[in-house]
């Protein structure tokens, strides 16, 4: 992208400083998880009996859970399990979408057929849809990221879609088809790069979502294995202690709002800055 | 004139449209015949909704007509394939009516201006690519350094420009113009017209342009045919049409061209009513609904297009 691409891109954070939060919040996240080992005051594993269920103070800052582990260190780690989950639901729903919604917008019978299909799938609650998946696959991270990408797949496929159908009745396609071009050409050199900015869109608004998704399975001992941190572990394992020590419970729930609130903040500015025959197409979003 | 580099005959396109859950057969062109020869102009002219684009569209293949034939140097453009389609893609090439919506905005001009070229695998290597390039951007009067801009730094008129340049990059033997410069402002719409027949004199391109203005088509065209509802109702010279045109649909269309002064407009010939609709055509005449010259053959039977006195023109009307 050349320099004038990267000051547009630019723009809908200087328009709307609240995004600027946001894009800190993950930029605050990448870096917990990469250097986890170095930021976390303590070993988020280990285990001691003697500080049981401390409340905040200076020694530990988010206080202990019920095995004397440090909610802060564990948080901080959490953050790994948060942006695997968060970009795995986003490669796996585009990964799907993308051949989907292009296919069917060039291959008008193929693209009636996967339409209904995903219209079908749209009819499920989302989070219904992963817990049948889960239960099908069994627990585990990848499988998690399945399950809750096979929710996001469907919106993300129908917003392709309409985009897709719309880029194929622009003149510059008609023209390129009047020289012989292919399929692939088409796909290749006028469609996927007028997609580039409604997926960044998409991929943000997915991320926040699956965050809250992932959490819901975690919570439910659905997701990653409890021994893993994760928010959602955190929040399931302390429920019993909720009264004694409700800030077990606030501190991760804090950081999934949090991410969840901070993604949707930078979708809707990046969505602010889109073409503007393109930004109807996430009525439904957000 | 010699043999027609590219001949229509009888061409017919629909569309299948919906209205309200029935659907429709819409002739938008219904039995079109043009010959073009080699080094001509040929102006399509008519009203929004005559069918001008469709047999554009139709001749580069961009919809599948329901009946007729095309032939381009006496080849058959529509059921060619291989090579042979190939080269037809080369050698009709089409300019775009909007020229904002004909580029596509993440493409340089360069590539696009390419575009046909690297389809088709014409350029030798990378330097031969970039060297055609920097010649058709400058045929069209554009900087060779245009090439690595994006269409949203140019001006309306140089994107026009592109897309000339797009068209005529793999040295086609005719350009099909759709309205090339009425989405352009008043004041550069004379530079772009001016642009298209020096290359076509330089080039020895056939030019079938399409226009709905017939000031312009005038100025520019050899011969000019009037299209309505999906039919060629006259064709004859340039003059013909514009000083002494025949058809009553032409005559109004003259009339309705701005005069300079006012005693010189024509009273009493401007247009009353719109077309019929095309999905329910009438019987007969397509125009008998509007024109002064109407009588009962009209309404019952098609006039076809004939040579009439005194030049023998051609001009589809009962009642000349
Ligand atoms: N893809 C399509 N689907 C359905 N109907 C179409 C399609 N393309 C054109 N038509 C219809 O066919 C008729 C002729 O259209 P066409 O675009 O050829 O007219 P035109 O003479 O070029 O008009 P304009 O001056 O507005 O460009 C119109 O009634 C139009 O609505
Ligand atoms: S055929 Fe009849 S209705 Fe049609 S243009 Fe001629 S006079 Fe008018
Ligand atoms: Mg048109």
């Amino acid at each position: 992208m050349n320099r004038d691409g990267i000051a547009l891109w630019l723009t809908p954070f200087v328009a709307r400083p609240i995004a600027l939060i946001g894009l800190c919040v993950l930029l605050a996240m990448v870096i917990a998880a990469a250097f986890a080992p170095w930021l976390a005051p303590y070993n988020p594993y280990a285990i001691d009996p003697i500080s049981r269920l401390m409340p905040p103070d200076a020694v530990h800052w988010f206080g202990t859970d019920q095995f004397g582990r440090d909610t802060l260190s564990r948080a901080i780690y959490s953050a790994r399990m948060a942006l695997l989950i968060g970009a795995g639901v986003v490669f796996f729903a585009l990964i799907t979408g993308i051949p989907i919604g292009v296919l069917s917008a060039l291959f008008p019978r193929l693209g009636h057929v996967l339409m209904r299909m995903v219209d079908v799938l749209m009819a499920f609650p989302s989070l219904l849809l992963a817990l049948g998946l889960i239960v099908i696959l069994g627990p585990s991270v990848a499988n998690s990221i399945i399950a809750i990408g096979a929710g996001y797949m469907t919106t993300t496929t129908r917003i392709i879609y309409g985009l897709a159908l719309r880029l194929r009745a622009e003149t510059y396609v008609e023209a390129s088809r009047s020289m012989g071009s292919g399929t692939w050409w088409l796909v290749i050199k006028h469609i996927l790069p007028n997609l580039i900015s409604p997926l960044l869109v998409q991929a943000s608004f997915v991320f926040a979502f699956a965050q809250l998704g992932a959490a819901s399975l975690d919570f439910l001992g659905l997701g990653a294995p409890p021994d893993i941190p994760s928010w959602g572990n955190m929040l399931a394992e302390s429920r019993t202690f909720i009264t004694r020590a409700p800030w077990l419970l606030f501190f991760p729930g804090m950081m999934i709002v949090l991410t969840a609130f901070s993604l949707n903040l930078v979708g809707d500015a990046l969505r602010d800055r889109l073409d503007p025959r393109f930004r109807n197409a996430f009525g439904g979003e957000g | 004139m010699s043999e027609p580099i590219l001949q229509v005959s009888d061409l017919k396109t629909s569309f299948s449209v919906k209205r309200s859950g029935r659907k429709y057969s819409l002739k938008a062109v219904d039995g079109v015949s043009l010959s073009l020869s080699a080094g001509e102009v040929l102006g399509i002219v008519g009203e929004s909704g005559c069918g001008k684009t469709t047999v554009g569209r139709s001749i580069v293949r961009l919809v599948q007509p329901d009946g007729g034939a095309i032939r381009f140097k006496g080849a058959d453009v529509l059921a060619a394939s291989g090579s042979a389609l190939r080269d037809m893609r080369l050698n009709l090439r089409m300019v775009f009516q909007d020229p904002y919506a004909s580029l596509n905005p993440r493409r340089s001009i360069g590539d696009s201006v390419a575009e046909a070229g690297d389809i088709n695998k014409v350029f030798k290597n990378r330097a031969d690519r970039a060297t055609r390039i920097a010649e058709t951007l400058t045929a069209v009067g554009l900087e060779p350094s245009f090439a690595a801009r994006y269409p949203h730094e140019l001006s309306g008129g140089q994107r026009q420009r592109a897309g000339i340049a797009r068209a005529i990059l793999p040295a086609p033997a005719v350009i099909i113009a759709d309205e090339p410069v009425s989405a352009l402002d008043v004041s550069v719409q004379a530079q772009v017209l001016n642009l298209m027949m020096d290359l076509r004199e330089r080039l020895g391109l056939s030019m079938l342009f399409i226009s709905h203005d017939i000031g312009v088509i005038g100025q520019i065209s050899d011969r000019v045919a009037v299209m309505y509802m999906g039919r060629v109702v006259e064709l004859s010279d340039a003059r013909g049409i514009v000083d002494r045109s025949a058809h009553p649909y032409t005559r109004a269309l003259m009339a309705a061209v701005p005069k300079p002064d006012p005693s010189q407009r024509i009273a009493g010939a401007i247009e009353t009513g719109e077309p019929p609709s095309q999905l329910n055509r009438p019987v007969g005449c397509a125009y008998a609904a509007r024109c002064p010259l109407v009588s009962d053959r009209c309404r019952v039977e098609v006039p076809e297009l004939r040579p009439i006195a005194p030049d023998n023109r051609l001009a589809a009307c009962h009642n000349l």
